[in-house]
């Protein structure tokens, strides 16, 4: 497939003919020293095409990497060592220039025009368009997430031109923009697509699963699923700086040992998404990268539909009984954020951000005294068997620390597979943990998701009229507006006092390097290996 | 007819009895999945899932359907040679048992034939000199080796070899990602790299396999040694031997002749058993040596409750097990006269 592949293999049969055992491990040297770039991760790879329906999340980096989108984010400086995408910069992919009109409905994009996809073809108007009707068109999550940017019709994307392409809105939105640089609006080489379209397939979706057709940085060179990806730069990219890198394996190793004992050798250069333990552990050793993950929380939730819950003040003795700190350091190893012992009095609009509990005891003690349920009461506390590494001794710690206030916790664990079902679609579950974080880095994203009646992340059936009506009117206004900020503080106040879910800490995404250098955070939590190199 | 090819007959008999076996088979493995905790479509709806794009994904894997129409549209399927498309691996399931069951056969096979090797060797030591104290060096060394689970032989064996001394690869697979892959055709890399004269690539699988292969062989040691023993110590203590060494035969020749062909049998059956049980234990080996196993691909499967892969595996399993027993009973007559199908 690959001629420098094929000499190097060639170099080595000397080596291997003359050492039986034990064995030489010259090719890793030999590797690294190429310009290829292995990292492992214990994800699965398991369709190449995020529109897909089944897709999973590790699948996304394809998107991410393979793919252009109009625009993207900017880079910054992250807590806890690297880089960060930067949700406050968005900056040009294969949009030249973009437009706003006054009215905030009709958005213009001039696309580069040097923009080609791999087959040199150039990326027109008419590509961008046929990609986001599809994204919009094929249902699933890429068009529940398409709409959180008010984009759900086909008829609102017009290409004028070949290089000119304009999105109208219903109502102005302050997502649009950066939803428009989320991986789902990925722009797909449509004359390819259609050509593999047929009749009952007509967004080519059996072909771009196995096939992608893009512009972007990377080329699948192969792909073998459930082992390995290969990535190979486009040396042609118009996206942005060309990566330095020319070839990067994506390998699955699924045991987590394993997998450290690889980078610590350092015959893999970055491992992703390692466990909490190891990240703390790993940490003197090669370079880890703990960034917490932005408008995301580890949360303890109280079910409205579990009687005592419905008592304020049982929800806010379990809040001053909850041992954070000792969460923090058994569940998390100490990584990612605090978010216990804040402020009382809210000034900043900082997300996730401190609650105004900790642990203490004898306030818990009171809370219960002045509440219906002196003598305590029994209570199922949830978790998944799926995310049991923080889960479990999560529920471990609470158990032990209710039962100081007489609530007397009993642990179930759910299946992996029902967990869903059980906590967030049928929202059954009296007492659990719980975890969301929103793609959108806005405070007000995060409550329509988490905390307005009936949606999905609301897994406590809460419901306060006034949040109601706050995250409907603050949702879509700019963050520049004056009515922003009160709102959001209003909502943080409110959040707190209800406590339908009750912050433990924010959870942080592990990634260990060993001779690879430019890693940075997404949002989306999966690899973006364009700006990596390797030292 | 039935003189005239008695084997062929034999085997075609037994070949029909397997039949209702596969038929049980496709029926309980279809009802056992159904009974999988989990809503499938929930899973595969993604993370932000609302109610109308499940119900798509729903549609999309036909569980809208009652359960007969279901059963039905399943064996339809089964009869054209499709059994669907995976949801966890996006790939058809044939492809993915085709990839992915040569993986772990040559694995499991290869660790057999090295547990064959030291087992039997072990088990005959021991039975020519019970209660000493090579005996129960033996016992202890393959009760040692049952005893430690295979994920810990395997990361004991990593650490070891890989992370101390470095004289083994990295536990990345079936190939370094530094080879490529040979062309398949039988799907076992060091057959394939044979069939096209690369020498160097089948180094690479070679050494690829040394520490998954011992953590397995390890495991398999304790049922073929001690098996070995106990049916030597048997035939050995048993007149026609007693007959062999009084008629001056020498030792070898009444050991290797007489007493191991016949002390053969039962640790053949139990090499069929243990071949069932060492693919199952592929399952924890896989994960650590990152082995693109089946046995990991049906965990994975299971997890999730990806309906088809799951279903996919097991009847293939069975269909594995079906000719293994049909080999085995085939390999009896070969060795023991006794049940050979011409005294019929």
């Amino acid at each position: 497939m690959n001629k420098s592949i094929t000499r190097r293999n060639f170099v080595k049969t000397g080596l291997a003919g003359a050492a039986v055992l034990p064995f030489l491990k010259s090719m890793p040297a030999l590797a690294s020293k190429s310009n290829t770039l292995v990292v492992v991760t214990g994800q699965t790879i398991n369709s190449l095409d995020l529109h897909r329906k089944g897709t999973n999340r590790a699948s996304y980096q394809v998107a991410v990497n393979c793919y252009d989108r109009l625009l993207s984010f900017g880079t910054k400086k992250a807590k806890g060592g690297g880089y960060s995408y930067d949700y406050n910069k968005i900056e040009p992919e294969l949009a030249e220039s973009w437009v706003v009109s006054d009215d905030g409905l009709l958005i213009t994009f001039k696309i580069k025009k040097n923009a080609t996809f791999w087959d040199g073809s150039k990326v027109t108007a008419n590509d961008v368009k046929w990609s986001f009707d599809r994204a919009v068109s094929v249902g699933g999550f890429p068009s529940v997430q398409m709409k959180a940017g008010g984009l759900v019709r086909p008829d609102q994307f017009t290409a004028i031109n070949e290089e000119t392409f304009t999105i109208k809105l219903d109502k102005p939105s302050k997502l649009t923009i950066p939803d428009l640089a989320v991986p789902v609006p990925f722009i797909i080489n449509s004359t390819v697509a259609k050509a593999n379209a047929t009749a009952k397939d007509p967004w080519a979706m059996e072909y771009l699963h196995k096939n992608p057709a893009g512009s972007g940085a990377f080329k699948v060179l192969k792909w073998s699923p459930g082992e390995q990806l290969v990535y190979e730069r486009n040396d042609n990219w118009a996206g942005g700086p060309i990566p330095e890198v020319k070839r990067i394996v994506v390998r699955e190793v699924p045991s987590s040992a394993t997998r450290r004992a690889l980078i610590e050798k350092g015959d893999v250069q970055l491992s992703f998404g390692i466990p909490d333990k190891d990240a703390a552990e790993l940490a003197d050793k090669v370079d880890v990268f703990s960034t917490p993950i932005e408008n995301c929380m580890h949360v303890l939730c109280t079910n409205r539909k579990f009687e005592p819950f419905q008592d304020p003040n049982v929800r806010k003795a379990i809040a001053y009984a909850v041992p954070y700190d000792d969460i923090f350091k058994v569940a998390a190893y100490g990584r990612g954020a605090k978010l216990w012992g804040g402020e009382k009095k809210i000034q900043d609009i900082a997300w996730p951000r401190k609650s105004p509990y900790y642990t203490d005891l004898d306030k818990a003690k009171e809370h219960m005294q002045k509440s219906k349920y002196k003598d305590g009461f029994e209570v199922p506390l949830s978790i998944s068997l799926g995310l049991s590494s923080w889960m479990e001794p999560t529920a471990l710690l609470i158990q032990e620390s209710l039962s100081k206030i007489g609530i007397k916790v009993t642990i179930e664990k759910i299946p992996g597979a029902s967990w869903r079902t059980a906590a967030l679609v049928e929202k059954k579950l009296a007492f659990h943990l719980e975890n969301f974080g929103g793609w959108l880095n806005t405070p007000d994203y995060y409550f329509y998701w988490a905390y307005k009646e009936g949606h999905l992340f609301n897994s406590s059936n809460y419901r306060n009229e006034e949040i109601e009506s706050l995250v409907d009117s603050t949702l879509h206004i700019p963050m520049d507006d004056p009515k922003y900020k009160p709102n959001i503080i209003r909502m943080f106040e409110i959040a707190f006092e209800d406590l339908p879910r009750i912050p433990l800490y924010q959870p942080a995404l592990n990634v260990a390097a060993n001779g690879a250098k430019g890693y940075e955070f997404w949002f989306h939590r999966q690899l973006d290996v364009r700006p990596l190199s390797s030292t | 007819m039935k003189k005239k090819f008695p084997k062929l007959h034999a085997a075609l008999l037994r070949s029909a009895q397997s039949v209702p076996v596969l038929i049980g088979v496709v029926v309980i493995s279809f009802v056992l999945t159904r009974a999988l905790p989990g809503d499938p479509a929930v899973y595969f709806a993604g993370a932000a899932a609302d109610e109308q794009s499940i119900n798509e994904i729903r549609i999309a894997m036909g569980l809208d359907k009652t359960l007969y129409e279901q059963f039905f549209v399943y064996v339809n399927n089964l009869l054209d040679g499709n059994l669907g498309t995976s949801l966890s691996t996006g790939q058809p399931v044939l492809s993915d048992l085709i990839k992915r069951l040569p993986a772990s056969l040559e694995l499991t096979i290869l660790s057999l034939v090295l547990s064959c090797f030291v087992s039997i060797p072990l088990g005959i030591l021991a039975a020519t000199r019970p209660d000493t104290w090579v005996d129960h060096l033996c016992r202890f060394f393959v009760t040692a080796g049952v005893s430690l689970p295979t994920f810990f032989t395997g990361i004991l064996l990593i650490y070891i070899f890989y992370y101390i001394l470095g004289i083994s690869p990295s536990p990345i697979g079936r190939l370094d990602f530094i080879y490529l892959e040979p062309d398949i055709v039988t799907g076992f890399y060091l057959i394939d790299t044979a069939i096209s004269n690369d020498w160097d690539t089948w180094f690479g699988a070679a050494k690829q396999l040394i520490l998954p292969s011992i953590t397995l062989a390890l495991f398999t040691l304790a049922p073929i040694a001690r098996m070995t023993r106990a049916s030597m110590l048997t035939i050995l203590s048993s007149e026609f031997i007693r007959t062999a060494k009084a008629a001056g035969l020498s030792n070898g020749k009444v050991l290797f002749s007489y007493a191991l062909r016949n002390a053969f049998l039962p640790v053949i059956t139990t090499l069929g058993m243990v071949f069932s049980f060492a693919l199952g234990a592929n399952v924890l080996v896989e994960k650590v040596f990152a082995w693109p196993g089946i046995g990991s691909y049906a965990v994975e499967a299971l997890i999730v409750s990806d309906y088809a892969a799951v279903q996919g595996f097991v009847l293939s399993m069975a269909i594995m097990f079906v000719i293994l027993n049909l080999l085995i009973d085939l390999i009896y007559m070969v060795i023991d006269p006794r049940i050979g199908f011409g005294s019929k």
